[in-house]
């Protein structure tokens, strides 16, 4: 019993000690920005970071276009694997198996395997340095492992199910929209997170694709402030905690649908 | 279940369209690509060229040279999923018990996972900063060690990229693993418990076998995922610093296709890249699936 947790405290521990650098950093009074001690709370803690951000700096506006981008790839993420997913795990139609294949397949390439050609083709398109490209791309990346897990999910989804269901009068559709669907809960958010997350947190495609700052998304900007001669730390550590507190809150609130097991006792007595 | 072909189609129609346009089409391009001699220079008048990108990635010397790139591209593998899983499972089989705080302790562990990849990488940069980064403070302070100069030495920057992604890596081996947990039915521990059987046969016999199947394509895609990791690395190194000297495969074909535009080159190693996965995961599902029957 001590010794789980002494195991939990410790792996705690190491999981939040970046965490409190970047709160700690961000609230650095300016002249304590470079500061050898380890407080954990800064001594003269200063709110400055945070206001040059959002009055001084393009913040808000990488805010929008990292919001805008990523509720695109979600909402086409979800729908399209979420009706996907079932077709694969309750019908045989031609091709089933060769798409199952190549979704799988997918998930080897490399970033760059899609990013080179699509890139090339954006520029001949004139597509480059537009919303549509990021979304096109990152919906290109998303979808494969969404279907995916979808799939596997429905699989564990007695079909008892819905064969229950159309006894009772229910329509095809209807025993996947209002039956299954609920069921698959979880797997709806992961697969909502997964594309959400796919699209904020992207560094690498974004760096190519949106060239110009005014759609720069927030990667770029948090990027930005490093690669400047000498790193703005101060601006660094309260963007990343701004940025990271929706997605943390999110993924914390969600975080019991991760692991859950939904469908278990839903087919006994 | 019986079969009606409007309501398949209008199933899976949709997501067979989009990745006709967005996955299959570029991924036939990029294969043109690789048999050809495309620049930036030459994106409109390029022409084919056979295998000749393919033989210079093999045999003609880079700085640095493909074979060790791969080679460093296999360690940083090999050394990731190990810890994501050992660690991850680990602590998936303490979160199963009945603890007090244990939805509290799960939620702190799940954090790495839940902060964006790049602020992970950019945050442990600055931790691992000679003078001022929270690592060299507390390895100085707190363990009166000398101090270690992570960005600048070729291995140190690469372990430094590998302590990054253990860390942010573990906890979706944790989550997959506690998932399967708790989906094995208490009746076979109780039975085990009837028979006498200690903790360890319970975990050898009974718990192991059975989040196996869950864990191996799991395990699978983590080998993929970090193969193909390409934030940590350019960003903990800053774009393979030293020198190009911590690039990995998937980095270096990065740098190849967006800082020098050798986009054909660039091509053929993706499609190389490409190979060995495929290959990997071909062997390595089959090879798991032979030996499953052993349980």
């Amino acid at each position: 019993m001590i010794s789980s947790y002494a195991m939990l405290v410790l792996f705690s521990v190491i999981a939040l000690f970046p965490v409190w650098q970047v709160v700690s950093i961000s609230l650095r009074p300016g002249n304590k920005l470079l500061s050898t001690d380890l407080e954990f709370i800064p001594s003269n803690p200063s709110l400055k970071s945070f206001v040059t951000l959002l009055t001084e700096r393009d913040f808000l506006i990488w805010m929008g276009n990292s919001a805008l981008i990523s509720i695109a790839v979600t909402i086409t993420g979800v729908a399209i694997a979420s009706m996907a997913g079932y077709g694969f795990s309750r019908f045989r139609f031609p091709g089933k198996n060769m798409g199952l294949l190549s979704l799988l397949t997918t998930q080897m390439f490399p970033a760059t395997m899609l990013l080179l050609p699509m890139y090339i083709m954006l520029i001949k398109l004139g597509l480059i340095n537009t919303y549509v490209g990021a979304i096109v791309m990152y919906s290109a990346t998303a979808l494969p492992f969404c279907i995916w897990t979808m799939k596997g999910y429905y699989d564990t989804i007695p079909t008892s199910l819905e064969e229950a269901a159309r006894i009772d009068g229910c329509s095809q559709f209807a025993a996947f929209y209002r039956i299954i669907l609920p069921l698959a809960a979880p797997a709806l958010v992961i697969t909502a997170l997964f594309s959400f997350m796919t699209a904020w947190s992207e560094y690498v495609v974004a760096a190519q694709i949106l060239q110009d700052s005014s759609l720069w998304t927030l990667p770029l900007g948090l990027k930005s402030f490093e690669a400047s001669m000498s790193t703005e730390w101060g601006l660094y550590g309260a963007a990343s905690l701004m940025v990271m507190i929706p997605v943390v809150i999110l993924f914390l609130t969600l975080s019991r649908w991760l692991v859950s097991g939904l469908t278990l006792g839903s087919v006994k007595g | 279940m019986k079969q009606n072909r409007s309501f398949i189609g209008f199933l899976v129609i949709p997501a067979f369209v989009i990745l006709a346009a967005v996955v299959f089409y570029p991924f036939v391009y990029n294969v043109v690509l690789s048999f050809a001699n495309m620049n930036l220079y030459k994106i409109y008048d390029w022409h084919l060229i056979g295998f000749k990108q393919y033989v210079k990635i093999f045999t003609e010397p880079s700085q640095p040279s493909f074979y060790s790139v791969l080679s460093r591209t296999l360690v940083w593998t090999f050394a990731n999923v190990f810890f994501h899983v050992v660690i991850g499972v680990s602590l998936a089989l303490v979160l199963n018990q009945n603890l007090k705080g244990r939805s509290l302790f799960r939620t702190m562990l799940i954090l790495p996972w839940a902060i964006p990849q790049y602020i992970v990488a950019l945050t442990w940069r600055g931790m691992f900063n000679y003078e001022y980064g929270a690592i060299n403070l507390v390895i100085t302070k707190y363990l009166s060690l000398p101090a270690v100069e992570w960005l600048k030495d070729p291995v140190n920057a690469f372990i430094a990229c590998i302590i990054t992604n253990v860390w942010l890596g573990f906890p979706f081996m944790m989550v997959i693993a506690l998932g399967a947990l708790q989906s094995i039915p208490h009746e076979l521990y109780e039975a085990a418990e009837i028979d006498g059987a200690k903790w360890y046969h319970k975990l050898r016999t009974i718990t192991l076998p059975l989040i196996r199947p869950v864990m191996i394509p799991a395990i699978t895609l983590g080998v993929i995922w970090t193969f193909n990791n390409l934030n940590i690395v350019w960003l903990v190194s800053n774009a393979g610093e030293p020198s190009d000297n911590t690039h990995i495969l998937v980095s270096f074909v990065y740098k190849a296709a967006f800082n020098y535009y050798s986009f054909s080159y660039a091509a053929a190693l993706s499609m190389i890249i490409f190979m060995i996965l495929l290959t990997f995961s071909l062997v390595f599902m089959k090879s798991s699936r032979a030996t499953q029957a052993a349980y």
